[in-house]
């Protein structure tokens, strides 16, 4: 078994001009190790995405045997993890250092955004006037309304749970309550998705630390180690206008069945829950397709409150991509609030959660990452 | 909310000045040529299986099906119907007189399905009902043709 040992996010995020993204990679990264009781010189694996492993290694005078340039868009950090805990047990590497920095608002030092006219999506998407993620992402959302009763209330009540956490968490960007009819007040973006229902564009980083479960008991850290139980990835599609079905999500049900599989639990076993929230529609689709609710009923599942502060299934508790922080590539800080959570270390944390379990997207329903987090007593370790 | 949070959101400000920039033009590559040749002549070609009869889009030598390398163009009859759509408010380069417009996706009376914008209708929530039926029509674009849809002659708008 393999365990996250340590786990750090920059210490500013939002709106940071005055830091790259590879300075963002480096920050975290010192902290991460710092975290977890190690030093940079043991570490010998990197992975990272945004910007190339082999660079943020250099810069931080890491002279890496194991390598993982995985870049799968925004859950590339949780596929990260989960290579990591393959190559770990495996022998392939001992402590794998695992980094996310990005100017997203900000754009200093990021690389340019260049669409590529004979790529698929320059012939087959572009040409029909897309322009970033709020133009693609929540192409299947009015399919989903029409074919499983989804409201437009029931949507916009997914941004009003998360402010129901982020109103305790005093590093999110947005905390002021708001009320569903706040929510469909806010300007159109891309219909039916209206300001509110989209993520933040901020800037930050953070970093994980990842080793054998032996190497993690022995450390000198003062954080317990955090075990992974269960990972999954999987991929559908590079273009959202080829997803196979609009109101589901392959590369989510693939993922996270390999992760429960591997960790040997089902939705019932998970007490904390982080889906990837770019938009709205995310946590509903990932609540279906991950088996934490039946098909069409995620909508009224947070709407009634069961995911929100006080609820049976505590989700998105640091406020989510919607009112946390979303840098671009968002998934490095799901991990990061799991880690907390399970730490017993978050800004709203939930009372006894020994499995958090963490579902991250990448592209426009492109991929997937799932990764099952438990303490030393769901780990048995 | 704040103007300052409303600027932190991934929407550009509505007022964002709108240049007068060409649409995306499109560039064939060796696989796709055929499709663009066809959308060139007015026509929408796809790709079908020998091997397992099906259908398929966007062009590739191989059917995602089957595998099979056995596959044929064909040209599609141009009908479909509105399988599902957003009204972005976002102008993209060559779209700013145009917002809001819907960015849908049809799917062809052969099965598959394709990006495309709809024409010859108000692209509003109240006109754009899902399964209506659509037919293909072309828009020029630099030196290519796309394919965009427009409701079925002699449907009920
Ligand atoms: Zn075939």
């Amino acid at each position: 078994m393999t365990a996250i040992v340590g786990a750090a996010e920059t210490e500013r995020i939002g709106i940071v001009p005055d830091i790259s993204a590879l300075e963002m990679h480096a920050e975290s990264a010192r902290l991460a190790v710092a975290d977890a009781g190690l030093k940079m010189s043991d570490v010998d694996g990197v992975a990272a995405a945004g910007l190339s492993p082999i660079a943020m290694a250099h810069y931080l005078g890491i002279a890496p045997t194991y390598v993982d340039a995985t870049a799968v868009g925004g859950c590339s950090f949780l596929v990260h993890v989960r290579h990591a805990a393959a190559a770990i047990t495996a022998g392939l590497a001992e402590v794998v250092l695992i980094t996310h920095g990005e100017s997203g608002r900000s754009r200093t030092g990021a690389p340019p955004r260049a669409p590529d006219p004979a790529s698929p999506q320059g012939q087959f998407e572009a040409p029909y006037g897309t322009l970033g993620p709020p133009t693609m992402f929540p192409m299947g959302v009015l399919r989903y309304m029409k074919e499983l009763g989804l409201t437009h209330e029931q949507l916009a009540s997914v941004p009003v749970a998360q402010r129901r956490w982020s109103a305790n968490v005093p590093r999110a960007m947005f905390r002021d309550l708001i009320t569903v009819d706040d929510v469909l007040a806010s300007r159109m973006i891309a219909y039916p998705m209206h300001l509110l229902e989209c993520c933040l564009v901020t800037d930050g980083g953070g970093a994980l630390v990842v080793t054998s479960a032996e190497r993690a008991k022995a450390l000198p850290g003062p954080k317990p180690p955090v075990y992974v139980l269960g990972t999954g990835e999987a991929a559908e599609t590079p273009m959202v206008s080829m997803m196979e079905d609009f109101t589901t999500s392959k590369a989510f049900r693939l993922s996270s069945a390999r992760a429960f599989a591997e960790a040997g639990i089902g939705p019932a076993d998970v007490d904390h829950l982080m889906i990837y929230d770019a938009f709205a529609h995310l946590p509903i689709y990932g609540l279906e397709d991950l088996g934490f609710v039946g098909r069409g009923e995620a909508g009224a599942f947070i709407a009634e409150g069961n995911t929100s502060p006080g609820g049976r299934l505590p989700m998105n508790t640091n406020g989510g991509g919607l009112s946390y922080t979303h840098t671009g590539m968002y998934g490095m800080f799901l991990v990061q609030e799991a880690v907390r959570q399970l730490r017993g270390e978050a800004a709203a944390q939930v009372p006894d959660v020994n499995v958090s379990l963490a579902q991250g997207v990448g592209g426009m329903f492109m991929a997937a990452g799932t990764l099952v987090l438990g303490s030393a007593a769901a780990a048995g370790a | 909310m704040s103007a300052a949070s409303e600027a932190a959101t991934s929407a550009p400000p509505a007022t964002s000045a709108t240049r007068v920039v060409p649409k995306p033009v499109p560039k064939p590559t060796p696989d796709t040529a055929p499709y663009w040749e066809g959308t060139a002549r007015g026509e929408l070609r796809i790709q079908r299986c020998n091997s397992c009869e099906r259908a398929y889009f966007y062009p590739r030598p191989y059917c995602p099906h089957c595998s099979s390398d056995d596959v044929s163009w064909t040209t599609a009859t141009g009908r479909g119907r509105l399988h599902t759509y957003l009204i972005s408010h976002r102008p993209a380069p060559g779209f700013g007189d145009q917002v809001p417009y819907a960015i849908a996706v049809v799917e062809l009376e052969e099965g598959p399905r394709m990006m495309a914008n709809i024409v010859g209708v108000e692209n509003t929530p109240e006109a754009l009902m899902l399964d209506m039926p659509l037919e293909v029509t072309f828009e020029e674009r630099g030196d290519q043709s796309v394919p965009v849809f427009r409701p079925a002659a002699g449907s009920a708008s």
